[in-house]
């Protein structure tokens, strides 16, 4: 999670584009549109991506490499940029820290290396490592293609370097995008909705932030940062964890390892659910409180991709008893013995821009007028940062060096093995999203349902036609779903989403191994076989 | 089990102000280009076109193909206006406004064209559902009437089948249309080519203008052409993937959510009863402005506002189509 | 580019037509075959390289349509991927083209011309008589077809045949047996001398002062030899010595316009795209001669190739290109295969390709055919066309000269105009200018047909008058009375019998409303129904709008019905409605067109209402108003 650097826009007009663990043309389509924009304006486009995906399909230059390798990639590109004296040496000296370091801990990582760890040409990456020092403008756009794996956040470490390295970061058309999954995955993170966070990203454990916070809220605030998600489950486990607010969220379905999750959270004391309809979480709460639509039934802001706070508004009126979800934790504070007031969308936002200094000049009138405020945006004259870390590039530099972070390559936690030979890698389609809740409604033509994608030679050596239903077993469990063959796999490598569980619950067979900083799960990797039913299972 | 507090990563932080607002390069200055249009000076930048020209002025030109999101294909003619020294009149969605063009908006040859486009419009497609071009027809006086009477529909899909070249005459008295059955393949939108004037707009939209499926093209010539995909195929049949940008810029209702074209079949639809709220889509983290189309505290379609920066009109099928799950109340 | 196909796979022979074309696959994921050992974890072709190869459509479309005698959904597939082309714009270019089909067809195509000048000299006749003889037949299917050319021996046929060795030709004077014995022997009478010899009567007599025709029908198109011995790659020679500057400054002074129909001085076109700033120039040569009565730019081609191609050549040096496109009409077999002959012969004597005759200057030329479409004959739908894109015209400005083919600075000329060029060299422009008129310079090749004695290519000074051409063409024949005189084609205008004094310039025919064009001048005499001829040439742009602009999509359709109820002597309303309706038509067209094709598609039918009354469109009986 973070702040994507730049605006959308800034993609149409920059040179080198690498797209990295992102299938943007399915789970983007707008912001795909910009980039291709960028495509036809004659940059190059770069895919790093183990399948050959739609998005692929557009670029010059495919990268084909094995999953969980990603960082032998960068790694190795970093080397080759540095070997050739590629890099942006005025921008390390002027604004970087660890630079030696980075250095020393790239080193080992040769093309020749690179090759036989990722699968990737040696030639390839030097192409690609080439254009991305070389270009005047560069783009990393990344998506759970990096951050899902066990070690995702040393995964967009090694991609930042690259940027620090080559001085592709603080400049139009030039930085770091993640693009979110969700509409508010960038806005839970900006308001706090994380362990260690206040709103604008100041830290808990920041003495000063959590005075102004204590002082504002007339509460005391526990000193230490809480937990993450993966921290939660592992508490629950343990009975340290004993009762839980679960707002629109799926855990059972979207949590990698789907037994260990319906087991964890079959220990808590109290479990209460807050969605828009009874998700198989939500069968399992002792109390639901039913939500409004976030999207179509509610007020206030979300914030998207490039920082860009938008309005949301009701359109619908909720059904029944449903309430909007900022009404819902108001009158629980009531029912807990604090009257909060009446429940307004904006009075809760200008709470926000009263405490957090980068968003402090998004007026509710402001936000309304057009296309939403990108943070940071100081002042009611301000007009948000269309590009972060400009601050980089004065003279004196302006604030703290940035520093390298030395990454190591780190394989799937899972390894291949004569008992589970093919990888399996997860990910979206074009007209569903995430577990599927909201998307089953409507009537997609595109729709076929959950299968196990497989490479027509993996599919022939296992007997398994197109359209054959298969087991497919991992080391948790085993499910069965129907093949679909792909020339956009390689032999070894399998596809699923995770939009149908209801039907095929893909995460039984995905890991729980997640990464300890992000508490992101390595649902990009897990091995798997696939065998045919054999006749006596199907009678 | 919190690890120690350290300096987090800085894509992860608020970084410190810049000194200076980002912004991006400073474009060369376009220059002024001074004209007169319809015995006004107007001075525009550059680059602009004619049509941009009369817009400064508050002129009203009548525009069916133009969109301003996409680059002009100048073929529908309705926008045409007479330039000093052109032989013919001139597209002012297109021609590039130049310093000392004299141009009339408004003089009878050019009211004589636009008065003849239309008139060859009206009487080829239906224009039901256009009520800007029917508006138009009658600014004009467009008589469609006098080029005879309309042909009868062609049977389902035989318009798709025609070569060019060679064809044969009508009965005399019978005036070609367009007109034939609605194409309903899907559950999310219809099309109605008998509603078509081939304004290149969906094939636009659909191709490097914004979503760059290319699922539909032009095919066929002349009175023949139309807008098809390969070799006629059924949408579920293409490269379609629904993302209805297509129907978000379709000026005629030819391209109609399945939602609108049943409710108008039923005589349900109403848009004076129907509210339009603007907000952000739920499907991914791009942050797409829908705009919901309410009637009866249900949606019965969506749009995108064409100036915004994000979609510039343009949504997904989840963005689109996905809605439903709102509805399906219980 | 995410390329999705969902028809039916190529077969092993539709993956061969199309890679015969377009050599073999570079990449499995572009329509080879998946080698996961080259390509698991790359593609050998992406991006925009791979985005880039749509201008090779047309040939490709084309090797299937020589293959098959139609394009089978597998091959479209094939093409699609092998272009990284989506398959709708496949199917939206093929649509476009009258010669390419979508529906499996008979072994032989026979094209049968039923345009102007034919459909009075048998040209309907022989259709109905094929038709009858061959109903449903899967040897040959009878197609029919707008102007092919080939006026000067009305009626004419054109017979295709597909299979692995694609053959194919006209047939002058055609007769059904005559048809039927070129689809037996597979062998044409286009193949000889006298193919030519009849087309350019002048040949036959060796006092005729001829320049831009002195070779057809007497010198061997096959041999550089007797072209390099009559004069021939002296033009080149005087250009490579003189240089760009100089070679366009001849150009220039020999006042020389372009022969197409718009009448552009050629040097000032030559100057604008020498003087472009991109480096990167063409020369497009365009040869999509489709005007109906037009033979001209055919007959050059298939009597003297090279004299094109050192036009060309002339034209890439003084720009300052070093490629030529050279677009022929799809119904030209014979002229593809003579320029084929050509351009290779010269390319072999170091006259096409890299250092020519061992200057420093490189100039090679490809030859596009077309697949049956009038409207590519209009510049910007050529470079269209050529761009693998449907042929239609593009909004002007920009100008070709600015943006022309693939964006890039282009001169585009008539092949009249360009073997001009070498002449121009040879004698230099103020010797060419000195012959002619003061507003019109240098010799004219006229396309005589119709109601005369000797129909063919004339070359002659500017300056001769109708009269004098009809006399030198023969006269009418049996001393027949002129009816009317169609001058410059369908886009052009008729004139009556009071009007032959008229020059056969540009000032001259335009003084009497009347325009030159492209030289056609069809004789009528009075057997013949103008009241069909102007129906047809109706249902001609009917036929070849390319569909893009309302004014002329639509109302070339309108204009057609109009003339049909006419003629059905059901007007609605008075005939003085329907007149005024007509020049509201003629008027949108006109004024609110694209391209040429809707400027002039009523000017013919105009000029008969405005020489004969709105009675002429119902075969009224003549009054010639001016006579």
């Amino acid at each position: 999670m973070g702040g994507g650097t730049n605006s959308y826009r800034e993609i149409e007009e920059t040179d080198v584009i690498l797209l990295w663990g992102s299938n943007a043309r399915e789970t983007h389509p707008i912001f795909f549109h910009h980039l291709l924009k960028g495509v036809h304006n004659g940059a190059r486009l770069f895919a790093v991506d183990p399948r050959r995906t739609s998005s692929v399909k557009w670029a010059d230059t495919w990268v084909g490499l094995d999953v969980g390798t990603d960082i032998v990639v960068a790694n190795a590109m970093g080397r080759e940029i540095i070997a050739r004296g590629w890099h942006d040496k005025r921008f390390i000296e002027h604004a970087t820290s660890g630079f030696e370091d980075y250095r020393d801990a790239v080193e080992p990582f040769t093309l020749a290396e690179a090759q036989r760890l990722s699968g990737v040409p040696a030639a390839v990456i030097h192409d690609m490592a080439k254009a991305y020092a070389t270009a005047k403008r560069a783009m990393i756009c990344w998506t759970l293609g990096i951050t899902e794996h066990h070690n995702g956040v040393d995964n967009v470490s090694s991609l930042i370097n690259l940027a620090l390295l080559t001085g592709h970061v603080g400049k139009y058309a030039s930085g770091l995008n993640p693009l979110r999954g969700q509409n508010n995955v960038q806005g839970g993170g900006d308001m706090g909705a994380l362990p260690d966070r206040f709103p604008g990203f100041q830290h808990v454990e920041v003495e000063a932030h959590r005075l102004k916070f204590e002082k504002a809220w007339n509460a005391p605030i526990p000193a230490k940062r809480g937990l993450n998600l993966t921290a939660m489950l592992e508490a629950m486990d343990h009975g340290e964890l004993k009762a839980l607010l679960v707002l629109g969220e799926n855990p059972l379905q979207s949590e990698a390892d789907r037994k260990h999750a319906e087991k964890v959270l079959g220990k808590l004391d109290f479990l209460v659910v807050q969605d828009l309809v009874l998700t198989p979480t939500a069968e399992m709460a002792h109390v639901v409180f039913p939500a409004a639509a976030g999207w179509c039934e509610s007020e206030g802001t979300v914030t998207n991709s490039e920082r860009r706070v938008q309005r949301v508004r009701r359109a619908l009126q909720p059904p029944g008893e449903a309430r909007d979800d900022g009404q819902i934790l108001h009158d629980l504070a009531k029912a807990m013995g604090h009257d909060w007031g009446p429940f307004s969308a904006k009075a809760v936002w200008d709470e926000l821009r009263s405490l957090s200094p980068v968003h402090q000049g998004m007026s509710y009138e402001r936000l309304e007028a057009g296309g939403g405020l990108q943070w940071p945006c100081y002042d009611e004259a301000h007009p948000g940062e269309m590009f972060l870390h400009s601050r980089l590039w004065e003279v004196p530099l302006n604030g703290p060096r940035v520093a390298f972070q030395v990454v190591r390559h780190s394989p799937p936690v899972e390894p291949l093995t004569p008992e589970f030979p093919i990888r399996l890698t997860t990910g979206r389609r074009l007209d569903d999203y995430n577990t599927g809740v909201q998307t089953e409604g409507f009537a997609s033509p595109l729709r076929r349902g959950e299968t196990i994608d497989l490479s027509p030679e993996d599919a022939g050596a296992l007997g398994l036609a197109d359209g054959e239903v298969a087991r497919v077993i991992s080391p948790r469990g085993e499910i069965r779903a129907p093949v679909r063959l792909t020339r956009s796999l390689r032999p070894g490598l399998a596809f699923m989403t995770f939009h149908f569980q209801d039907s095929v619950n893909t995460n039984i067979l995905t890991i729980d191994a997640t990464d300890p900083r992000s508490g992101t799960a390595e649902f990009k990797a897990c091995s798997i076989r696939v065998e045919k039913l054999n006749t006596a299972m199907l009678a | 089990m919190a690890e120690p507090f350290r300096e987090p990563p800085m894509w992860f932080h608020a970084p410190p102000r810049p000194t200076r607002v980002p912004m991006p390069p400073a474009e060369a200055s376009r220059p002024a280009v001074d004209l007169v249009v319809d015995g006004k000076a107007v001075s525009v930048p550059a680059g602009a076109t004619l049509l941009d020209a009369c817009a400064k002025l508050g002129l009203d030109i009548p525009t069916i193909c133009q969109h301003p999101n996409m680059t002009p294909v100048n073929v529908c003619r309705v926008c045409v206006v007479e330039l000093e020294g052109a032989r013919t009149l001139v597209p002012s969605c297109s021609r590039v406004a130049e310093s000392g063009m004299k141009v009339s908006t408004n003089s009878d040859r050019v009211r004589a064209s636009r008065r003849m486009v239309l008139e060859l419009l009206a009487s080829s497609v239906d224009l039901s559902t256009a009520p800007d071009i029917q508006r138009r027809c009658a600014e004009y006086g467009a008589r469609p009437e006098r080029h005879g009477s309309p042909e009868p529909a062609s049977p389902e899909g035989e318009r798709d089948q025609r070569v060019p070249g060679h064809h044969h005459l009508p009965e005399p008295g019978i005036a070609r249309r367009v007109a034939q059955p609605v194409k309903i393949d899907n559950d999310l939108y219809v099309r109605d080519y008998s509603k078509c004037v081939l304004c290149y707009k969906c094939v636009q939209a659909c191709g490097d203008e914004a979503q760059n499926t290319f699922a539909i093209s032009v095919a066929g010539r002349g009175f023949d052409a139309r807008i098809s995909t390969e070799n006629a195929v059924p949408l579920t049949d293409s490269a379609c993937v629904y993302c209805g940008n297509c129907i978000g810029v379709c000026p005629t209702g030819a391209l109609m959510f399945k939602s609108e074209h049943d409710m108008r079949q039923a005589g349900t639809w109403d848009e004076s009863a129907q509210k339009q709220t603007d907000t952000i889509c739920g499907y991914c983290g791009v942050g797409c402005t829908l705009t919901l189309h309410v009637q009866d505290n249900t949606i019965v379609k969506v749009t995108s506002p064409a100036d915004r920066e994000i979609t510039h009109g343009n949504l997904c099928i989840k963005g689109r189509f996905g809605y439903q799950s709102v509805q399906n109340k219980a | 580019m995410d390329i999705v196909v969902r028809g039916p796979e190529p077969t092993d022979s539709e993956r061969l037509a199309v890679d015969a074309v377009l050599g073999p696959p570079v990449s499995a994921w572009a329509g080879g075959v998946r080698d996961l050992g080259r390509e698991g974890r790359i593609s050998l072709l992406g991006g925009s390289e791979a985005r880039s190869q749509r201008h090779l459509l047309l040939p490709a479309l084309h090797a299937v349509q020589d293959r098959f005698g139609w394009l089978p959904p597998g091959a479209l597939a094939h093409i699609s991927r092998r272009l990284t082309i989506p398959p709708a714009e496949v199917h939206g270019v093929a649509s476009f083209y009258q010669l390419f089909q979508l529906k499996p067809g008979a072994r032989s195509q026979v094209h049968v011309c039923e345009d102007i000048a034919c459909r009075h000299r048998g040209g309907l006749a022989l259709e109905r008589e094929l038709r009858e003889r061959h109903p449903g037949s899967e040897a040959v299917d009878i197609h029919g077809s707008p102007c092919l050319g080939v006026c000067e021996q009305a009626p004419a046929a054109l017979v295709l045949r597909h299979g692995e060795k694609p053959g194919g030709g006209a047939i002058g004077g055609a007769t059904a047996r005559a048809v039927e014995s070129a689809i037996e022997s597979g062998s044409y009478p286009d193949a000889g001398l006298d193919w030519l010899k009849w087309a350019v009567p002048q040949s036959l007599h060796p006092e005729a002062d001829l320049a831009l025709l002195a070779r057809v029908g007497r010198c061997d198109p096959a041999s550089l030899e007797d072209y390099r011995r009559s004069g021939g790659y002296l033009g080149l020679a005087k250009a490579l010595a003189l240089g760009s500057e100089a070679t366009i400054a001849e150009v220039v002074a020999s006042g020389i316009v372009g022969r197409g129909g718009a009448a552009f001085p050629t040097g000032r076109k030559w100057d604008a795209v020498a003087k472009a700033a991109d480096p990167e120039r063409l020369v497009v040569c365009n040869a999509d001669e489709s005007e109906p009565g037009t033979f001209k730019d055919r007959v050059v081609m298939e009597g003297d190739p090279f004299a094109l191609v050192e036009g060309m050549t002339i034209a890439g040096l003084a720009v300052g290109a070093r490629k030529g496109y050279l677009y022929i009409r799809g119904e030209y077999p014979l002229a593809v295969r003579r320029m084929e002959g050509a351009i290779k012969a010269a390319r072999a004597a170091g006259l096409l390709g890299d250092a020519i005759s061992g200057s420093g200057v490189s100039f090679d030329i490809e030859i596009r055919r077309g697949a049956g479409a009038y409207i590519c004959g209009e510049e910007t739908a050529l470079f269209n066309s050529i761009e693998g894109q449907r042929g239609e015209p593009r909004s002007k400005p920009p100008f070709p000269v600015q943006n022309g083919l693939f964006g890039k600075p282009t001169v585009i000329n008539n092949v009249e105009t360009l073997v001009n060029i070498p002449l121009v060299m040879r004698e230099g422009g103020a010797a060419i200018a000195a012959m002619g008129t003061t507003g019109s310079k240098g010799r004219k090749l006229f396309c005589v047909s119709g109601n005369v004695a000797r129909p063919g290519v004339y070359e002659f000074p500017f300056g001769i008058t109708l009269a004098e051409l009809i006399g030198k063409a023969g006269g009418v024949p049996d001393g027949r009375p002129v009816q009317a005189v169609l001058l410059g084609g369908a886009a052009g205008a008729f004139v009556g019998p009071a009007q032959l004094q008229v020059p056969l310039t540009f000032e001259g025919t335009r003084a009497i409303g009347a325009t030159l064009g492209s030289g056609v001048v069809m004789v009528f005499d009075d057997t013949v129904d103008l009241g069909d001829t102007l129906q047809r040439i109706a249902a001609f742009f009917r036929d070849e709008s390319c569909g893009q602009c309302v004014p002329c999509r639509v109302g070339t359709s309108r204009q057609e019905e109009l003339v049909g109820r006419i003629r059905a002597g059901k007007p609605l309303g008075s005939l003085a409605e329907e007149s005024a309706l007509l020049d509201d038509l003629a008027q949108v067209m006109r004024d609110a067109s694209i391209c040429g094709l809707g400027h002039t598609a009523s000017s013919a039918l105009q000029s008969a209402v405005r020489l004969w009354g709105p009675g002429i469109l119902n075969g009224a009986k003549l009054v010639d108003n001016h006579g």
